[in-house]
């Protein structure tokens, strides 16, 4: 089946099964490996993406539904080579360690920043805690988010 | 030359893809690299195994090391600007890649910063002295006048300056190693030693980084393999007829092999489901998860020593001190338990990954792997063993992979990999789905510890005998100054394939040798720190513990009836303390760790915002052992291979964390990735204990409740 989708402000079009994730159609056809398989399970979050403003498991959307709306990745953050302020907020504050939860992290964050532009720690950890970073970089990503929060950038 | 879009045709089968811009495959570069370094590793005194200047003064530096997220490619790309006196963007490392650099065991047992560091250093510094030299002779001036600055030989009294680039021209730097020039001392350090932001993290956080599991050749095909349905069954037989229809997907049956590759994940998935494969299951009855412990203490007499996957870790001696009998004998105080820990996963966030290639030569097949595993020339040998191949028509690379924490030692996914890409024709990327993670990696060693110890009524331990049932011998002898001690390792028939993990079995022996000493202490009556402090020899491990104490206002009462709880270890040169507030209910059985104090001593810090990663990375990893991860298992299959069953740590169970560096530079650096997770488990037994008055002796230690877990 041929589907449109809006990616990253372009839209493409692809011809595949409507229930094929939207998580394999970026990684295999539209080559946008930034989303990660952590899980397949909906459980980790490394594969979030943003539909519209929302953060979603691309690993649990299947490809039809995501013709919807805007689908913004983490390729899609960057304007004009300067980071989306999360992403720099990720680098300066060492919000990683191997980097494989990173993608789902900062979409996910980017996420919570759009709808709580100035959350609370509590609501940090509790807006995040579906997604997993296996190498325990969590008070670092904490730090990362508020950071973005603190310096009222508009996220 | 197919363009990508024509490529993209091809392989897609029918795929249409519009308004995708013509883009250099994203693999155009990789496997690239300069041949003129092939062949180089193996002269590994000459500097220019190790390190390379080319014309321009762009510095590129071999090491067999491979970045998992601990952080080395930031603090060795440190050390060597800091000897070279190169500026850090002009350092490039190529690392775990079996053509390229020099042969290395692997990454593990935190040897990466005492070994690969000062390595390192001594190249830097070599190559250092080296160029000064040339820049002599070339101005026919005294060595004493130049010094090497930012990438240049500066000649002090002219000021004038030669670049590297400009000296070396790009030749090979084939002099050798000298031990003569001593590397700076950590306390002259300017780059190392400081927290350099993490070398590629900009690629990661834009998604640019490739890790095995995004890589793409052209033409290439995704795989899968058919698994048995419980451990120990054997193929009987298969019929493939109905994956073979599948279109265009390829069915490869080699031996008991059987797997398919196909254009995308999904067919691959949909050809793997179409094959009808007959299963003879194991004559015997394995283990469950409920009888292991029972199981790994009966077996142990039988069991060979054999620890699979992983780099084993069987076979220690046992190590006998003074004369234990007697001194229990005559014993103020006695004190017998039983400790055991479970099964647990490594879950590695990225899964195993590896993309095969086979090319033609003149001289045969060559193959290429590209695989994220902690031993990349032992995964070689493996591929070669299996493929009945020569170690030089292999090679192995290895991309900065998604995590591994001791899991990826072996090469089962470059093995498969590779058939598939044999069989198939064609490159093929094989990622192991996270359910195959659970049930076919290896895991951390379950085990039984039995501990005895005798202590006088002044609070000093005088016995100690420890007997470590499977779990493994790392840390196993203890850091307290006791007179009579008897400590052994015995090897037991592991129902589940198990190998190395983050600290080995130093967390399960610091564990049940800290929760021991804890209860000692109440045993007499002490402080759990003064008690400690009064057995401890080390001058070291007392600062930590101290440390740690003073900060976590050790000895204030905490609120709401929370517990508080210490404990400290050492191992692979690395010496921590944690202190842990828990609250804890004993009626719901709900554990909550509140905050965690921890104070760390590896010798000279060489970055101390990665360092404090490390550790803080460690203390979480720690609480998911420590209360709820463990592997259920009954006859072969593990029962909770998805992650919605088996519980990691999340944002909601970090406590609040602070880390405190001693930063030793008198003395060398070691590494960090393993130790800080040896305290934390005891120190949250303890303070379980001081909250409720219930002793776990089992990790984890709160799976259910605590009720649960005491049963
Ligand atoms: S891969 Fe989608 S939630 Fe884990
Ligand atoms: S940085 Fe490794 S999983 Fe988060």
């Amino acid at each position: 089946m041929l589907i449109e989708l809006d990616v990253n402000g372009r839209r493409q079009r692809v011809d595949v099964d409507p229930d094929r994730t939207l998580l394999s159609v970026l990684r295999e056809e539209l080559e946008l490996t930034g989303s990660k398989y952590g899980c397949g399970e909906g459980e980790c979050g490394a594969c979030t993406v943003l539909l519209g403003a929302r953060a979603v498991r691309s690993c649990q959307t299947p490809v039809a539904k995501a013709a919807a709306a805007p689908v913004t990745t983490i390729e899609g953050l960057e304007r004009e080579g300067r980071l989306h302020p999360l992403q720099q907020a990720f680098v300066d504050e060492g919000a990683m360690q191997c980097g494989y939860c990173t993608a789902g992290m900062i979409m996910a964050g980017v996420s919570l920043l759009k709808s709580t532009p100035s959350p609370t720690t509590d609501q940090i950890v509790r807006g995040m805690n579906g997604n997993v970073c296996r190498c325990g970089a969590y008070p670092q990503i904490v730090a990362a988010i508020e950071r973005v929060a603190s310096e009222g950038k508009k996220p | 030359m197919t363009t990508r879009r024509d490529f993209l045709k091809e392989v897609g089968g029918g795929l249409v893809v519009v308004l995708v811009a013509s883009r250099v495959p994203a693999l155009a570069t990789l496997g690239a690299e300069p041949s003129l370094h092939a062949g180089e590793a193996d002269d590994t005194d000459r500097i220019s195994a190790w390190l390379h200047i080319d014309e321009r003064g762009a510095v590129t530096v071999y090491t067999g090391k491979v970045e998992f997220g601990q952080g080395i490619r930031t603090s060795l790309t440190q050390h060597v600007a800091e000897e070279l006196r190169a500026p850090v963007e002009s350092i490039r490392l190529v690392m775990g890649d079996t053509e390229l650099t020099p042969f290395d065991m692997g990454t593990f047992g935190s040897r990466s910063t005492p070994q690969m560091g000062l390595q390192l250093r001594r190249v830097g510094a070599s190559a250092r002295e080296l160029l000064i030299g040339l820049a002599a002779e070339r101005w026919k001036v005294e060595r004493s006048r130049l010094v090497a600055e930012n990438g240049r030989i500066v000649d002090t009294q002219t000021k004038r300056a030669l670049g590297f680039g400009e000296l070396t021209a790009g030749r090979r730097l084939t002099e050798t190693i000298t031990a003569d020039v001593a590397p700076k001392p950590a306390t002259a350090w300017t780059i190392a030693g400081s927290s350099l932001p993490k070398v590629g993290a900009r690629d990661i956080v834009t998604g640019k980084h490739q890790y095995t599991s995004d890589m793409r050749l052209p033409g290439m095909l995704y795989g899968r393999v058919l698994r048995a349905p419980q451990m120990g069954a054997t193929l009987a037989n298969v019929d493939t007829s109905a994956a073979s229809a599948v279109k265009s997907a390829v069915v490869v049956h080699d031996g008991t092999f059987v797997g398919v590759a196909a254009p995308s994940s999904a067919e691959a998935k949909r050809a793997l489901e179409a094959i009808r494969p007959t299963w003879t299951p194991p004559s015997e009855p394995q283990p469950s998860s409920t009888s292991v412990h029972e199981h790994l203490k009966r077996s142990s007499s039988r069991a060979s020593g054999r620890q699979a996957g992983g780099e084993g870790g069987g076979g220690a001696q046992p190590f006998v001190h003074g004369n234990v009998d007697a001194a229990l004998a005559s014993a103020d105080h006695k004190l017998a338990r039983t400790y055991t820990v479970a099964y647990i996963a490594h879950v590695p966030l990225e899964p195993r990954a590896a993309l095969a290639q086979w090319t033609r030569g003149a001289e045969g097949d060559r193959l290429t792997v590209w695989t994220g595993t902690q031993r990349p020339f032992a995964v070689r040998d493996e591929l070669v063993r299996a493929l009945g191949l020569v170690p030089e028509r292999v090679r192995v690379i290895v991309p900065d992979t998604g995590s591994g924490y001791g899991g990826k030692h072996t090469g089962e996914v470059a093995v498969e990999a590779a058939r598939l890409a044999r069989g198939a024709g064609k490159p093929v990327k094989l990622v192991w789905s996270r359910e195959e993670e659970f049930r076919w990696a290896y895991f951390r060693p379950a085990g039984v510890i039995d501990v005895g110890a005798a202590v006088s009524e002044d609070g000093a331990i005088t016995a100690w005998t420890f007997d470590n049932y499977n779990s493994g011998p790392a840390a196993i002898r203890p850091s307290y100054a006791i007179a009579n001690q008897r400590v052994a390792f015995h090897p037991s028939d592991s129902p589940l394939r198990q190998g190395s993990y983050r600290g080995l079995a130093a967390t399960a022996n610091n564990f049940a040798r800290e929760m021991h000493v804890d209860e000692l202490a109440r045993l007499v009556s002490m402080d759990p720190l003064a008690f400690r402090v009064k057995n401890i020899e080390d001058a070291r491990l007392r600062a930590v513990l101290e440390a740690a104490a003073e900060k976590f206002g050790w000895g204030k009462k905490p609120e709401r009836g929370n517990g508080v709880g210490i404990a400290c270890g050492f191992e692979k040169g690395g010496y921590i303390a944690a202190c842990a507030e828990v609250a804890a209910d004993r009626a719901s059985g709900a554990v909550k760790i509140v905050r965690v104090v921890a104070a760390f001593d590896c010798g000279a810090v060489v970055n101390p915002a990665g360092l404090r990663s490390q550790i803080s990375g460690g203390i979480v990893q720690g609480i998911g052992g420590a209360l709820f991860e463990a592997v259920d298992f009954e006859n072969g299959v593990v029962r909770n291979a998805r992650l919605a069953q088996y519980r990691v740590p999340r944002f909601l169970d970090v406590p609040e964390i602070a880390v405190i560096l001693i930063n030793r530079k008198d003395q060398p650096s070691m590494g960090a990735g393993e130790t800080p997770i040896i305290a934390i488990a005891p120190a949250v037994g303890a303070a379980i204990y001081d909250a409720t008055g219930i002793r776990v002796r089992s990790l984890p230690m709160a799976r259910n409740g605590l009720g649960a877990s005491t049963t």
